[in-house]
């Protein structure tokens, strides 16, 4: 019992996270005219995939204490890069997938190197290799454009019935087992097997639990053995790895590459508000990539609802800037609870 | 440019001072981009119009809007803080400006800087809100704002003559940008180091507990600097919206990672606490410069961007490097 007390206070920001998106998203289909069906699932969960991608990849930064500025420009470098090389044969594609995610993750790379052996902040070391990215990705796509399988690019942004269908699986999709899952969005199925089968076991492993002690205290873990620029290097890296997927599925989503520089800055900045809104603090330490995905799928789910409520189009910015805006301001309840000044100094 | 700075301490005197280290390499480099300019005009058409007095003049009033934006970041970076609202702070100025026109035009611009920097500063001192997150969440409210004041479209209003005057004038030959840009430098050189504020603002970013112990009223002094970094966006943005005859959407998003990394340039931490005025002077010009030269180079975007970033971490791993974990 006591227990669970401990656990529920460690996580009292993932569960309000939670909490608020099931509160939103329920509002939100009883008050869509076709809600609580798979049509909307399916479309909101397509929405949302990629903010969600580079949310994680925020959090990886953001739980070492620093900020990650340039997890825009790897989705938009990856983006044009998969505008290439997801076309062709099965083996190319599967190839193709294979050069994306390590390009992701070779630019998470050369941020951790940065941050951990040129000693530069990560804020700023980012803001250069963003730039950098960025101009790569000019490179490889001066124009708009692409090349995408359209069997990959469908299934890939629909249900998992589609999926059976196109490649001939369990009768085309018609098995009876395969009935009450068919309807399931392929993208939500992704994400939780991202954050199940990557997330989970590398916050659980020893490099995993160095980057918590990092953010709590850099030279705690140092004196405590930890081998810090290990586990500093492998979060930047996996930090390239989400951005990546979420450029990879950016290509499906869109079927074309584009580098489009205040796309890669609107990521970047909706990210480090999906990473606070999800309960992760940005002092480092406390947090969890599973709390920035239910932060992004909060900010996707408050624009599904100025869609129904047919807000006028000019109002929703001022409307996304005062949640944002009254999200954030909800960390200050902590300083009513202050009792010694100094205790704010942290 | 050299001289040992009271601030750095006097403890060994090294050749130079860890404060005047970056200050001189950036210099150097900004020698160094002259140089590869000149050399590549000379090649490719004769001249060196990179020396001439009229295109180094134009460089700094394009500068002097980067210049000032810088200025009002350098104090909140001192601080050890950020603020993210600039981009709009800028287009909510420039807008706001033009649209009240007559000779309250120049007060209204500089207002709503001011008021948008008292808010940042009571978000991040009072309700103690990380000021990445806070200042973000204003620009959101303030692009809002904008957006529904002007439908999504440039306002139609025009800059007034003295807006102009101010932007793109001239005096005895000199672009009157280049004066104001002089006036808000000496502001802050005597704000930083010869007022009580400034010095706080040093004694904060360097621990901010310490500073509260010491009896410094921290949470006016961020406040206050957060006010000062939006007047001068404020100011930047009446200057924009005259230097191009008018406001429009976004005029302010060119300016504030530029900013950030003219300052950073310069030598100030980025965790703030140490860092001097000039090192931002000299980072705005290498920023503007470099832009300069490799649009004479007829560099396309692509390549500008991997330069820009390349530099930027190049010049911070000489002397931006922090210190190995020890203890």
């Amino acid at each position: 019992m006591e227990n669970l007390q401990i656990r529920l206070r460690q996580n009292a920001g993932i569960l309000t996270a939670i909490g608020i998106f099931v509160l939103f998203y329920v509002f939100y289909n009883f008050n869509h005219p076709r809600g609580f069906a798979p049509a909307i699932f399916i479309q909101n969960s397509n929405e949302v995939f990629t903010l969600a991608m580079v949310a994680m990849a925020q959090t990886m930064a953001v739980l070492l204490g620093g900020l990650d500025l340039s997890v825009g420009a790897i989705m938009t470098l990856v983006n044009c890069l998969a505008s290439y090389l997801l076309v062709g044969s099965p083996l190319q594609i599967i190839l193709g997938f294979i050069v994306c995610m390590a390009a992701g993750a070779a630019c998470g790379f050369l941020n951790g190197c940065i941050v951990v052996y040129g000693r530069i902040q990560p804020i700023i070391a980012t803001l250069a290799t963003g730039a950098i990215f960025i101009g790569i990705a000019l490179f490889l796509r001066p124009s708009p454009g692409g090349n995408v399988d359209d069997d990959l690019s469908w299934v890939m942004t629909n249900d998992l019935y589609e999926i059976a269908a196109t490649y001939g699986f369990f009768d085309d999709g018609e098995a009876a087992w395969f009935q009450p899952i068919a309807w399931f969005p392929v993208p939500l199925l992704l994400i939780i097997l991202i954050a199940v089968l990557v997330w989970v076991p590398f916050s659980r492993s020893v490099t995993g639990r160095t980057v918590y002690a990092i953010g709590s205290g850099e030279g705690a873990a140092y004196m405590s053995g930890l081998a810090i620029n290990r586990a500093k290097i492998a979060a930047f890296t996996l930090g390239g790895f989400f951005a990546g997927l979420g450029g990879i599925y950016l290509t499906l989503q869109t079927s074309s590459g584009n580098a489009d520089i205040p796309q890669a800055g609107a990521y970047t900045l909706n990210s480090i508000a999906a990473v606070v809104i999800g309960g992760t603090s940005l002092l480092g330490g406390i947090g969890s990539a599973i709390g920035s995905i239910f932060g992004a799928l909060i900010l996707r789910t408050i624009s599904f609802n100025f869609r129904i409520f047919e807000i006028d189009p000019l109002m929703q910015p001022l409307f996304e800037g005062v949640v944002l805006l009254a999200a954030v301001s909800l960390g200050a309840i902590r300083v009513l609870r202050v009792k010694n000044t100094l205790d704010l100094f942290r | 440019m050299t001289s040992i700075s009271d601030q750095a301490g006097n403890k060994t005197k090294p050749w130079l001072s860890p404060d005047d280290k970056p200050i001189v390499i950036a210099g150097g480099f900004v020698l160094v981009i002259l140089a590869v300019g000149t050399a590549y005009t000379l090649i490719t058409q004769g001249t060196a119009p990179l020396l001439s007095p009229t295109y180094l003049l134009q460089q700094l009033q394009i500068g002097a809007f980067l210049g000032i934006v810088a200025a009002g970041m350098m104090l909140v970076i001192l601080l050890g803080h950020i603020d993210l609202s600039v981009p709009w702070t800028i287009a909510a100025a420039a807008m706001m400006a033009t649209a009240v026109g007559g000779p309250m035009a120049i007060p209204v611009g500089l207002a709503i800087g001011l008021a948008v920097g008292f808010v940042n500063g009571v978000g991040v001192a009072y309700l103690r809100i990380p000021s990445m997150i806070f200042t973000l969440g204003v620009n959101a409210v303030m692009r809002g704002l904008m957006v529904a004041h002007t439908g999504g479209f440039a306002p139609q209003t025009a800059a007034t003559d003295l807006m102009e005057f101010l932007a793109g004038g001239r005096i005895l030959g000199i672009p009157v940008a280049i004066l104001v840009w002089a006036s808000v430098s000496i502001g802050a050189i005597v704000l930083l180091t010869r007022t009580t504020i400034g010095k706080a603002i040093y004694a904060i970013g360097n621990r901010e507990a310490a500073a509260y112990l010491a009896g410094i009223r921290t949470r006016w002094v961020i406040i206050a600097a957060f006010c000062l970094c939006g007047l001068c966006a404020g100011l930047a943005g009446t200057l924009l919206a005259g230097y191009s005859t008018k406001a429009y959407q976004g005029m302010g998003d060119a300016y504030l990672l530029p900013a950030i990394a003219a300052v950073v340039i310069g030598g100030t931490n980025i965790l703030g606490g140490r860092g001097r005025y000039v090192g931002t002077l000299v980072g705005v010009i290498l920023i503007v410069l470099l832009n300069s030269v490799l649009s004479i180079m007829q560099m396309p975007e692509a390549g500008r961007q991997v330069i820009y970033g390349t530099v930027i971490i190049a010049m911070l791993l000489v002397y931006g490097r922090g210190h190995r974990v020890v203890n």
